[in-house]
């Protein structure tokens, strides 16, 4: 057997991070389809599966990928695919399905620009949204942003463990940008990982209802073949997992499927804060954008300016808390995205009026340059 | 202001020559075997072979917060139309090392300081024309102080195959060698 | 509820398969005639058997009537979305090979919208067994045209009769490298048992077509508009022909019904059985 955690300093691309992130996550179920620019993910798992002793399978389409990736998470096993904006826009029907049946299972979306083909080899931020809404229906998901290799690795561990304490599809938020720069990467010991499994059910067969939540809102999940019978179901169903296409079990497990993310908020949002003590201008990002905007505060701070960063690491679901509190303090939030304003509005919601947002857009192609961050700094602290 | 620590390379030259494998050599040398900060970025296209490319390597003492290149201190160019391209790219003042197998330079180098290394032709010379880059990355590696020969060294190795790795590491020393008599000469 | 619990002991005595259904969803939600229950029936029969192990059967379908179905069987059931059966089959199937891993859907979702994944899981030689309940029309959502439909015949969205070339779909699952292909009727129980018997106890990728009657849907635009009036058609035109060409089994009005057990192959490896040996090579090279 090949080691599966490979222990160590390592100089790895982002999607080489990523691979080995979902390896020393548990993942041992890959279903994907090429496409630029997340094929390295795959090409990896295929080569280093069979070493350590993981399914990888390349499927005829996305299509088909998520729906396999839901089904091997139902035995049991750790599961993934990963993709760009096209093959994304195909996984929604079934990423949909794995938020109703309650699937832990993670998904790599590595952002090009869009929309349509758009820009196969250059980085985007277009897709924001649409991890959060791409499936029709109301429901909650869960997103995370890396802005290096390292957290590419760190944040794909994070993943899982996600998906498996909430039993929800989580989707990496990657870019071309992290996915074909390389850095170092620390890979800590392997017990030094923590790894969250979903819960298993504690009653006996005839006792277990599939879908009777505990008080986290979570249902224990029995797998295929453990003997409890499970069946389970797209439609609107009730706690045995049976169809009941009725108003008020859709209200009750609609309901849940939501408030099962939104009143964890504060456990799977997680943010870097820095200088913002007496920050009166804040840039918010995320990802890739993440970089120049750290530096750009920095050349900020150097010129006097009281300029501080906010970078988001889950964008979904949505740090509202941390930019309601901040609104209180800073005049300005600064939102620069490689897109025409999508986290700009989710900001500006939450700032409520008690501080202005401005949106640097970009609609991808080419991250910004710190200078370009810096320049719109200094043009609000003129105002 | 504090001491700017941050310094980077690019390496230019057609598709197929290896120009990305010396990016990651030498981010990698940087990055695991002296262990500092250094991040490799690429162009990255659909032309798989002939066409003019690049990677870029910024090598840091801290935590890299831009991963692109901002202005190069060093450029290792290895064909004219990657010189045509890419020379204006070069920080003013900043090293240029040509492969004088392979590129013309022309009055324009004049405001960098030059260095001729004739990787091609040592490469063919040794029996294998696709390990000009690794001559190139011995050389870059003695006269660019943010990677050390040895780091370097350790970092060809790791990313050869075993059967090429003694033609490997000699194209690599001749590499030094050069850029150790280039220094030499200056002084 | 005492009341309930006695008339469920009395079903149980009075139906040795009871095992097999979920009896407390009863009555399902086919219509009278309707050609899934037999069709179900039949498999829960073959499963019994061979002697499989009801806790290692899987049960996953698509979407449409006979999409219904994993929700009413005692077992591990999956009711996935439309034409994503067969793949997410293979996810559970290779995450867990110990499973028997079954795919009972319609034609309209394995062949119309799932088509794609149907060929390459025949291609791949994935170890399922699919049954597809073919009644040559959309019944769920209201009789509608299938890739199944017959040539002239009516659907709600072929007012003027069918203009397409319907699939023969054995011959497709043959073509395409399924290792098992059979056809036959949901009025042919028995036979349809010792098929589905005889797919089960193969791996690889088997593949059964059940015609099936849909008198409201199919039936009532056909003219053979009573519930029993497509097993009349399906008793008067079926021919058994075991290892019949595949090509020559299409199915059009007015012709015989070609039945049988068509196509038998054994030596082909599964996708499991291929990774599992690439994993030994790649191992045993390090």
């Amino acid at each position: 057997m090949g080691k599966t955690v490979l222990t160590g300093k390592h100089f790895w691309y982002g999607n080489i991070a990523i691979a080995e992130g979902a390896i020393a996550a548990g993942c041992r179920f890959f279903a994907g389809y090429p496409i630029t620019p997340a094929s390295e993910i795959a090409e990896h798992i295929s080569r280093r599966f069979p070493q350590i002793g993981g399914i990888f399978v390349q499927f005829e389409d996305e299509l088909a990928s998520m729906a396999a990736i839901l089904g091997a998470s139902w035995t049991g096993v750790k599961s993934m695919t990963s993709t760009s904006g096209p093959g994304f826009s195909l996984m929604q029907e079934n990423i949909g399905l794995g938020a109703m049946m309650e699937v832990p299972t993670v998904i790599v979306n590595t952002q090009r620009g869009g929309p349509s083909t758009g820009l196969p080899t250059l980085t985007g931020q277009g897709d924001v949204m649409q991890a959060k809404w791409g499936s029709h229906g109301q429901y909650e998901i869960i997103a995370l942003s890396p802005d290096s290799p390292q957290e590419a690795f760190d944040l794909t561990i994070r993943c899982f463990n996600l998906a498996e304490k909430y039993r929800v599809p989580v989707i990496l938020l990657a870019s071309e940008t992290i996915a074909h720069s390389a850095g170092k990467v620390v890979v800590p010991p392997e017990d030094e990982i923590e790894l969250v499994y979903r819960k298993k059910p504690k009653v006996p067969p005839e006792e277990y209802l599939p879908y009777r939540p505990d008080e986290d809102l979570v249902p224990p999940m029995a797998c295929a073949g453990e003997g409890y019978t499970i069946t389970t179901t797209g439609l609107t169903h009730n706690e045995k997992g049976y169809p009941d296409t009725t108003a008020e079990a859709q209200e009750k497990l609609a309901r849940r499927l939501n408030d099962k993310i939104r009143k964890h908020r504060k456990d799977i949002v997680d943010v870097k804060e820095e200088n913002m003590e007496d920050a009166k201008i804040a840039v918010v990002s995320y990802g890739q954008v993440s970089r120049p905007a750290k530096r750009a505060v920095k050349m900020a701070r150097e010129e006097g300016i009281k300029a501080g960063s906010i970078k988001l690491i889950t964008i979904w679901p949505f740090a509202e808390h941390v930019i309601h509190k901040w609104a209180k303090q800073v005049e300005y939030f600064i939102v620069p995205e490689l897109n025409y304003g999508q986290i700009y509005l989710e900001v500006k919601r939450e700032a409520d009026g008690n501080a202005q947002t401005i949106l640097i857009p970009r609609m991808g192609g080419t991250l910004f340059t710190p200078r370009e961050i810096y320049q719109e700094i200094k043009k609000v602290n003129k105002k | 202001m504090k001491q700017e620590t941050r310094k980077e390379i690019m390496f230019t030259g057609f598709g197929g020559q290896g120009v990305i494998t010396a990016g990651y050599i030498t981010g990698q040398a940087a990055a695991v075997y002296d262990d500092k900060e250094s991040v490799l970025t690429q162009v990255y296209g659909p032309e798989a072979r002939g066409s003019a490319c690049y990677s870029g390597v910024v090598v840091d003492e801290e935590e890299i917060d831009y991963l692109y290149l901002l202005s190069p201190q060093v450029m290792v160019v290895m064909s004219q139309d990657a010189y045509e391209k890419f020379l204006p790219k070069l920080q003013e003042g900043g090293v240029v090392i040509v492969d004088s197998s392979l590129v013309e330079v022309d009055e324009r180098v004049k405001k960098y300081r030059l260095y001729k290394v004739s990787a091609t032709e040592i490469a063919e010379e040794m029996g294998a024309r696709i390990i000009a880059n690794v001559v190139m990355l011995g050389f870059v590696s003695r006269i660019w102080d943010a990677v050390s020969v040895e780091g370097m060294r350790e970092s060809v190795k790791s990313r050869v195959p075993r059967k090429h790795l003694d033609l490997n590491i000699r194209a690599f020393e001749k590499g030094v060698e050069l850029g150790e008599k280039a220094l030499a000469k200056e002084c | 509820m005492s009341k309930q619990i006695s008339k469920e002991e009395k079903l149980e005595e009075l139906h040795p398969m009871d095992k097999w259904l979920r009896s407390e969803r009863m009555p399902h939600i086919w219509c009278p005639g309707c050609g899934i229950g037999p069709t179900l029936y039949a498999w829960a029969r073959a499963l019994d058997r061979v002697g499989i192990d009801k806790d290692k059967v899987v049960y996953v379908s698509g979407i449409g009537c006979s999409g219904r179905g994993s929700g009413y069987l005692n077992v591990d059931g999956f009711h996935t979305t439309h034409g994503r059966a067969i793949p997410f089959a293979i996810g559970i199937k290779l995450a867990k090979p110990e499973l028997c891993v079954n795919v009972i859907s319609g034609d309209g979702d394995l062949f119309s919208i799932g088509g794609n994944h149907f060929i390459h899981a025949c291609r791949r030689n994935d170890d399922l067994l699919v049954i597809c309940i073919n009644n040559f029309i959309y019944g769920m959502t209201g009789g509608q045209l299938a890739p199944t439909t017959p040539r002239g015949q009516y659907a709600t969205t072929a007012p003027y009769g069918n203009i397409e070339h319907p699939f023969n779909t054995p011959h497709v699952a043959d073509a395409s490298g399924a290792v098992y292909v059979a056809r036959w009727t949901s009025i042919h129980v028995r036979r349809l048992e010792k098929s589905i018997a005889e797919a089960l106890t193969m791996k690889g990728f088997r593949y059964i077509e059940v015609l099936s009657p849909c008198p409201v849907n199919y039936g009532r635009r056909n003219k053979l508009p009573e519930p029993d009036d497509i097993a009349e058609w399906f008793r008067q035109s079926s021919v058994v022909r075991n290892g019949a060409d595949t090509s020559e089994v299409q199915i059009e009005k007015d012709k015989p019904l070609i039945l049988g057990n068509f196509v038998k192959r054994v030596e082909k490896l599964t996708y499991y059985e291929g990774l599992k040996k690439l994993e030994e090579r790649v191992r045993g090279a390090r």
